[in-house]
């Protein structure tokens, strides 16, 4: 198994990236999967609602690298996914930042999305981390959501 | 000693990212910051949705320590 965690203040380039794994897995893939989340510029859900002037990431060094290399393990104990790549940023971002990256690489496709989605599902309630958002109302920590319960919950029904 | 760490709110509430204390066991921990703060803040600190960590494992429950220990108190956690 090839998977790579990063924890990083700095932007990430993803085509440095992808091109690192293209050569990791080279002639054994079939399929890559690249999954980038951004930071938005209002969270209803989680945040304030107001208009998000920054975003903060606070992480437990060593923890943090950690809970998501046990998510990768699990995502490649459930599918046949040998190179994955997640960077994960963390300090103050701005609105349109690249905050997450998720990189999966398999024989065929169905497995890559598959990973891909279920890695990006626990990173949401596992990994981790905390986000502290700065709008005109003040700073506050963002609440886990629901939402994000339910997605991850959904991976433990018998049936997926 | 046992190092006690805080983060995100936990850490805001507390003013602190941590200090060493002496404790034989997690509930031991609870005492000292149970003396250390006021009962609104120490009920954040004990909250249900609070997990604990030992040397960045999580438990549950009470757990003995041993002299160098890292006992951290984890808030619901927001990433991804």
């Amino acid at each position: 198994m090839d998977s790579k965690v990063q924890i990083q203040s700095t932007e990430f380039d993803v085509a440095r990236i992808y091109q690192e794994l293209r050569d990791a897995s080279a002639g054994q893939a079939g399929a890559i999967v690249s999954f980038v989340g951004l930071v938005r510029d209002r969270n209803e859900i989680a945040g304030d609602g107001a208009q998000v002037d920054t975003l903060t990431l606070e992480h437990y060094p060593g923890m943090t690298e950690r809970s998501i290399s046990v998510i990768l393990e699990q995502a490649q104990t459930r599918w046949p996914v040998p190179w994955i790549r997640v960077v994960h940023r963390v300090g103050e971002l701005l609105p349109n930042e690249q905050i997450v990256l998720v990189m999966t690489a398999s024989a065929h496709r169905d497995a890559a999305f598959a990973a891909a989605e279920f890695i990006m599902d626990y990173l949401k309630t596992d990994a981790v981390l905390w986000k502290s958002e700065r709008t005109r109302l003040g700073q506050t920590w963002l609440r886990s959501t629901a939402q994000d319960a339910a997605r991850s919950d959904k991976w433990r029904q018998p049936d997926r | 000693m046992i190092s006690v760490k805080f983060f995100a709110q936990l850490r805001e509430v507390t003013g602190t990212e941590g200090f060493e204390i002496d404790a034989l066991d997690l509930e031991g921990v609870y005492q000292v910051l149970a003396d250390r703060y006021p009962a609104e803040v120490f009920a954040q600190l004990r909250g249900d949705n609070v997990r604990i960590a030992i040397n960045q494992e999580l438990v549950n429950g009470n757990r003995a320590l041993a002299a160098g220990d890292e006992v951290a108190l984890l808030p619901p956690v927001t990433g991804g």
